[in-house]
């Protein structure tokens, strides 16, 4: 899933706070599932502009709740179409694919970011979320036992671990993983040493952030 | 192994001689003299000179313009790169620009995590593995091709080598490891400072039954201690650093006055046992901030006057 944390309130309260009315847009996919955009999160963030607003004596500012299916599909993304002139901000805390595809929908309307997006992971334990992936457009993971040395390796290594492995751990960090030395573990546990032989040649990054923008078009599934 | 660049160093391994390197690194300002000096120190005692990248991530004087100092005052440098910084644009640039001036060795790392240093916000690149370098430059010399293909008029006459670090984790592959590097084109070996002499020992023995010392020339690295401090630190502190107790305690045993005397003897003796070890070609001798001491401990280990070269 696209994980997200949480902005800081000052933060958001800064986008809106000269706002009349405001709508919370928050997500029911993966930001619900790491619990920074969901319903939830839409009710805890509108309550707390509230009390600000209240705080500041402008009891008068309205603040919406909503939560759509998705922002990431032009159906969901029409269910606020009748209602979305009225507001003069959306607070979105969808990922930042949702956010822009709602500025993108609703262009005159001021679209506000209410979490900060960070990769693409996994719920390790409740509140735990690290990363696996990042949409290099060219999988290897068939070569390196399932474990991804462009997310997991902080020097992003074709040819690792580095000189910096120490006891199975990141020099950057003792709490992080060495990436190679869970693509060792695992290729061993899959008797694939022989794979850790070959030398990965250089990376073509153009199917990367590297070559732009990138698109997925599929004619067979098209209509 | 016959050579097969104009390299200094590469002539003098090829002749069967113990090759001796050391290191300088570059200032963190643009004054050239901090260099000369340095490199006056070391000139007479190694057969060639490395030249940091902005090691531990620290901005300084490209390592770039710093050989071509040396390579005026008539030394010969190692142009140390490390795919951190720059893309692979960038690094057959910066390899044709060392040819240019006739530059004729290269080291290719990774380099350390842009974290450790004063720009911990920076990108680092990472187009490239050290590898994937090696790779690059053995392709421009032999084929005289770019990575795209194209063909390089006067392509470059580098002698290539890598770092291996015999003590990092998980020791199995460190041996594979080394393989792929030579696979990939390393003519030479610098291997990380060597406190642990068994550990040493059984990595090369390693290589030497998969052949790989026949392959490269491997020279053994070696740092003086200056301080006991300085052996907890690195025993401590350093990523990958293997600092037996043993020597910490050689080193915390011995009176403040002494201890820099003491950290030249582990080291004199660290050579002079390794010289003894099948398949070491030579020595690489870091001595950090310290170039003046490395006169004395090429001396004292029986590695003077270094040999002449056509």
């Amino acid at each position: 899933m696209i994980v997200a944390d949480k902005k800081p309130v000052e933060e958001i309260i800064e986008y809106v706070k000269d706002c009349q009315k405001i709508l919370v847009l928050g997500c029911n996919e993966c930001v619900t599932v790491c619990e920074a955009g969901g319903k939830k999160e839409v009710g805890v963030l509108a309550a707390t502009l509230r009390m600000y607003f209240s705080n500041q004596g402008t009891e008068d500012v309205q603040v919406d709740e909503r939560t759509l299916e998705r922002q990431c599909d032009h159906e969901y993304l029409e269910e606020i179409r009748d209602i979305a002139d009225q507001y003069d901000a959306i607070v979105s805390i969808a990922c930042g694919v949702g956010i822009q595809f709602t500025a993108e929908k609703y262009h005159s309307i001021p679209v506000y970011p209410g979490v900060n997006t960070c990769f693409l992971g996994v719920t390790e334990q409740r509140g735990l979320w690290t990363e696996r992936c990042q949409a290099c457009g060219q999988c290897i993971l068939a070569y390196t036992g399932g474990i991804c040395p462009v997310a997991r390796c902080a020097k992003r290594l074709f040819n690792g671990p580095c000189g910096g492995s120490s006891k199975g751990k990141c020099e950057i960090n003792k709490e992080l993983d060495c990436a190679w030395q869970l693509i060792i573990d695992r290729l061993k546990a899959i008797d694939r040493m022989d794979l850790y032989e070959k030398l990965f040649n250089v990376k073509d990054w153009s199917t990367d952030r590297a070559g732009g923008p990138r698109k997925v078009e599929r004619e067979d599934v098209q209509i | 192994m016959s050579a097969k660049t104009p390299s200094k160093l590469e002539k003098v391994m090829a002749a069967g001689h113990l090759g001796v390197t050391s290191e300088c690194g570059p200032p963190r300002g643009s004054d050239p003299e901090v260099i000369k000096q340095k490199a006056e120190l070391l000139k007479d005692c190694v057969d060639a000179i490395n030249v940091t990248d902005n090691q531990t991530s620290v901005v300084r004087t490209s390592s770039l313009a710093t050989c071509i100092h040396l390579k005026l005052m008539g030394l010969e440098p190692i142009l140390q790169m490390v795919t951190r910084d720059r893309n692979r644009i960038a690094l057959q640039s910066d390899i044709l620009g060392a040819a240019s001036f006739d530059i004729a060795n290269v080291l290719c790392l990774s380099g350390d995590h842009q974290s450790f240093g004063d720009n911990p916000q920076g990108q680092n690149v990472h187009d490239l593995d050290s590898m994937q370098l090696l790779w690059t430059v053995r392709k421009m010399r032999d084929e005289g091709t770019f990575l795209g293909g194209d063909e390089i008029k006067r392509p470059p006459k580098m002698f290539v080598g890598a770092a291996a670090n015999p003590f990092a984790d998980p020791f199995e592959i460190r041996v594979p490891r080394l393989a792929k590097k030579i696979e990939a084109g390393a003519e030479f070996i610098q291997t990380q400072c060597i406190y642990n002499l068994e550990k040493f020992e059984e990595w090369i023995r390693l290589a030497e039954d998969r052949g790989l010392t026949e392959k490269c020339y491997i020279m053994a690295g070696v740092t003086p201690f200056k301080s006991a401090g300085m052996a907890k630190y690195m025993k401590n502190r350093v990523p990958g650093m293997d600092v037996p107790d043993d020597v910490v305690k050689r080193m915390a045993d011995t009176p403040k006055g002494n201890q820099a005397e003491e950290g030249v003897n582990i080291c004199v003796e660290t050579i002079q046992r390794l010289k003894e070890i099948k398949g070491v070609s030579g020595f690489h001798i870091m001595a950090i901030e310290w170039e003046e001491k490395v006169p004395e401990i090429v001396e004292r280990a029986g590695l003077m006057p270094r040999p002449e070269t056509d």
